[in-house]
């Protein structure tokens, strides 16, 4: 069943996931409306990643009883894990800026919140 | 803090999620898996503490001077496992073809012997160790952080 | 000794992440402890970047290769490319490290006495140990996914380190705008890396570089990468978050944030000179870094004018003096392939843009602690509240006087001798372009001058009577940059012969580069 479905169609739900967070990145103004942008736009990233290495017909590339003959690329696998890693870090200090940013203006519009203007 | 029947519960489940975390850490050169992804499992059964009981009844428990000491020991064991094989090159598997972890497994599909990889097992669970201990502290602080207190030093 | 520099690039790079989380633990035995146990393992790093320095220029690349059997051997037998990940020092690496551990090394002496009266204070010396090494392993790698690791771990620790007094609100605007940004450019890189290993398969950059074949996926790869890179070093148009997180870093932190984006400028130069230097249309791509640093350098000086908040001011001047390393490494690149006018005046070009890295950011560097040292005796760091602070402040006067003239170039300060050579080499490329940097470096002059009046000289004001210099830590880091800001601009001929031209070198010419990883390819 699978063979009936294109082979491009994680490639264009990448291209649509990064599309719209970029357009939320730039053009949103609410805080958290920006981190949940950022995150969009590394779950984007990660699905192009591993969708780079699959080859048609793979099986998982492990050899602890394994069945298939043929195996998707490994190295995509390691550069995603990489990626969720340091995307967690990344999404965690955000937030806590972002709480306390609330905590000292009492708002999360990123207009109301630059006291430095110039 | 939940009803009395969640908190039960939970408390019956964070050994199993404990143990499956630790499996997956242990399996990391087999099977998928490794430090970060047993790391991140055992900390999820954490979160579901979280919310069962209060983040102010899980202080008590966690403390925090415990999970720095943790997360730093799991860091200098990394590093200091790479170092081990400086007589050649950093980062080298020294362990290969002794006696812990020092089998060399066939090539091609085989059944998975866990006494293979070196210095790689080693490394899994130093790894695991400190992403247990951060993610606790992380999600912990924001917890705290979030109703109303700060976590100093 | 021998083996101290054989392992040299793994240990400058392993050591201060050793010092990060060691000093964590350490710091429960009291702060005299953590400070001696930091600056001995400083100097030592600092001692081992020296000694790899010497032996780069003398013998040549040096290839480390983790996990190996042997640290050279990239390819090991029946390889045809290289699996592992290594690290890989030439010329223009060990210029940007000399650059980073001297920034370092003041900042950390600087420190020393700044965060007395501070919580968290060891974490702050672990995020310094963190940011260092993300930056040095970004000087020294040899594949593109480290690259990526590396430019993060950077980001975030200098994200970490702009935050870090939270009780101000204006420092947690400045941290959150630098991770933003960071994370948006870091995955556009990640994106990018993606499609260059969907072409070749092979992440390590000189494998890239001998497999180029300049396709469209590959100049998207390249726009992709120029652009994520120009949002990390601040060139005009993505330079908003600039201002405010050069503003807020505190005490010498500032110049370490800084040296960070002259390091991603490092990474772009590699990726541009080395992976596609022998296949792009160099007169194209030299005219778009060209244009970036004159608009960088135009609105940077335009925006510093009217400033009151005095760190902010140089941290647009930091912008625009950007603009000048990007306009002279620009015209040497827009005439790469054509070789008369490359041996007249494109080498030289290079030079002056890569020389005015290591001048900038050892004059900004010690501008910001000057700033820094005022908002450490006042408590503020608006100009129209200051007054009189040279009778006090003599050893801070005496830095920003030094400082200033570096910056506007005028002799024998370092300023003056790598302006001269951007301002000589690009009159015979375009007259118009080097017309807008003397202007430019006019205005500079000017907005500096103003500053010295309004801050140090003048009535003294009644609430500063009662400040005193500031304490002799804070001094001897000072000093130590003021050192190298007056021998450079004395010696200016010693330190190009010796340390530029190889960096240059290394960028025009990348089949050095290549032949120490793959071997020497017919």
């Amino acid at each position: 069943m699978m063979e009936h479905v294109p082979l491009d169609f994680p490639f264009i739900a990448a291209a649509l996931l990064m599309g719209v967070s970029l357009y939320i990145i730039i053009f949103k103004k609410n805080l958290i409306k920006l981190i949940m942008g950022i995150a969009m736009l590394a779950a984007g990233v990660n699905l192009f990643l591993v969708a780079l290495g699959y080859r048609a017909g793979g099986g998982a590339p492990i050899y602890t009883g394994v069945p298939k003959e043929t195996m998707v690329m490994p190295v995509p696998q390691a550069l995603t894990l990489t990626s969720i890693v340091i995307n967690v870090a990344v999404l965690a200090l955000m937030l806590t800026m972002v709480i306390r940013i609330y905590r000292h203006t009492g708002s999360l519009d990123s207009e109301k919140s630059r006291k430095l203007k110039g | 803090m939940l009803t009395k029947i969640v908190r039960t519960v939970s408390n019956g489940f964070i050994p199993i999620i404990v143990i499956f975390g630790l499996y997956i850490i242990a399996h990391g050169h087999l099977t998928p898996g490794g430090g970060f992804q047993g790391g991140a499992v055992v900390v999820s059964g954490v979160v579901m503490l979280l919310v069962a009981f209060n983040s102010q009844e899980l202080k008590k428990s966690l403390r925090e001077r415990i999970l720095s000491i943790m997360e730093s020991s799991g860091a200098l064991i990394f590093i200091g496992l790479a170092f081990a094989g400086i007589g050649t090159v950093f980062f080298y598997n020294l362990l290969v073809g002794s006696s812990i972890f020092g089998g060399i497994p066939p090539t091609g599909p085989n059944i998975g012997d866990i006494w293979t990889g070196g210095v790689i097992p080693l490394m899994n669970f130093a790894v695991g160790l400190k992403v247990i201990a951060g993610l606790t502290a992380v999600v912990l602080a924001i917890a705290l952080f979030s109703g109303g207190e700060e976590v100093e030093e | 000794m021998d083996s101290l520099i054989y392992h040299s690039p793994a240990l400058i790079v392993a050591l201060p992440l050793v010092v990060a989380f060691a000093i964590l633990l350490i710091s429960r035995a009291g702060y005299r402890v953590r400070n001696i146990f930091s600056l001995v393992i400083f100097g030592l790093i600092a001692f081992l970047v020296a000694v790899l320095a010497v032996d780069v220029h003398s013998v040549g690349i040096r290839v480390y290769t983790f996990g190996a059997t042997a640290a050279e051997l990239a390819l090991p037998g029946g390889y045809m490319v290289p699996v592992r990940i290594m690290f890989e020092v030439d010329g223009m690496s060990i210029f940007m490290g000399i650059i980073i551990t001297t920034v370092t090394l003041a900042a950390l002496i600087y420190s020393l006495h700044f965060l007395k009266g501070q919580t968290g204070q060891a974490r702050f010396y672990s995020l310094m140990m963190l940011l260092y090494a993300g930056m040095m392993g970004l000087a020294f790698t040899g594949d593109m996914f480290n690259l990526f690791v590396f430019l993060e771990i950077a980001s975030i620790a200098g994200a970490g380190l702009a935050a870090y007094r939270t009780n101000m609100a204006d420092a947690l605007e400045g941290g959150f705008k630098y991770i933003v940004v960071s994370a948006v450019s870091a995955l556009l890189v990640l994106f990018a890396i993606g499609i260059l290993y969907s072409q070749y398969n092979v992440l390590s950059i000189a494998a890239l570089a001998n497999y180029m074949q300049y396709t469209t996926l590959d100049m998207i790869a390249l726009g992709l990468l120029g652009g994520a890179f120009v949002m990390k070093l601040a060139g005009v148009p993505l330079h908003m978050w600039a201002p405010d997180t050069y503003t807020v870093a505190p005490a010498g932190t500032t110049p370490m944030i800084l040296a960070a984006s002259y390091t991603s400028m490092y990474a772009l130069y590699r990726i541009t000179f080395t992976i596609y230097g022998a296949h792009i249309d160099s007169t194209a791509i030299g005219w778009i870094v060209i244009v970036v640093g004159v608009l960088s350098m135009f609105i940077g000086v335009m925006m510093a004018v009217h400033q009151t908040d005095i760190k902010r001011m140089m941290a647009y001047h930091a912008i625009s003096q950007g603009g000048y390393m990007l306009l002279g490494v620009g015209v040497g690149l827009a005439v790469l392939a054509n070789p008369v006018a490359l041996a007249s005046y494109g080498r030289d070009a290079i030079n002056g843009g890569v020389f005015h890295i290591i001048n900038h950011v050892f004059y900004k560097a010690l501008l910001f602690m000057t700033a820094e040292a005022i908002f450490f005796r006042i408590g503020t760091r608006d100009t129209n509240k200051m007054g009189g602070l040279a009778r006090n402040m003599k050893w801070t006067a005496v830095f920003y006087i030094i400082g200033a003239l570096a910056i506007s170039g005028i002799p024998p300060f370092n300023g003056f001798a790598s302006k001269l050579l951007i301002y000589e080499t690009v009159l015979k490329f375009n007259p118009v372009l080097a017309v807008i940097a003397m202007f430019v470096s006019l205005v500079t002059l000017a907005s500096f001058v103003k500053v010295f009046y309004s801050a140090f000289t003048g009535p003294e004001m009644p609430a500063y009577r009662e400040v005193r210099e500031v304490p002799k830590s804070m001094i001897i880091g000072m000093a130590i940059l003021a050192a190298c800001v007056i021998f450079f601009g004395i010696f200016p001929g010693l330190i190009v012969d010796n340390l530029v031209a190889p960096a240059t070198e290394a960028l025009i010419n990348q089949t050095p580069y290549i032949n120490a990883v793959m071997g020497a390819v017919p």
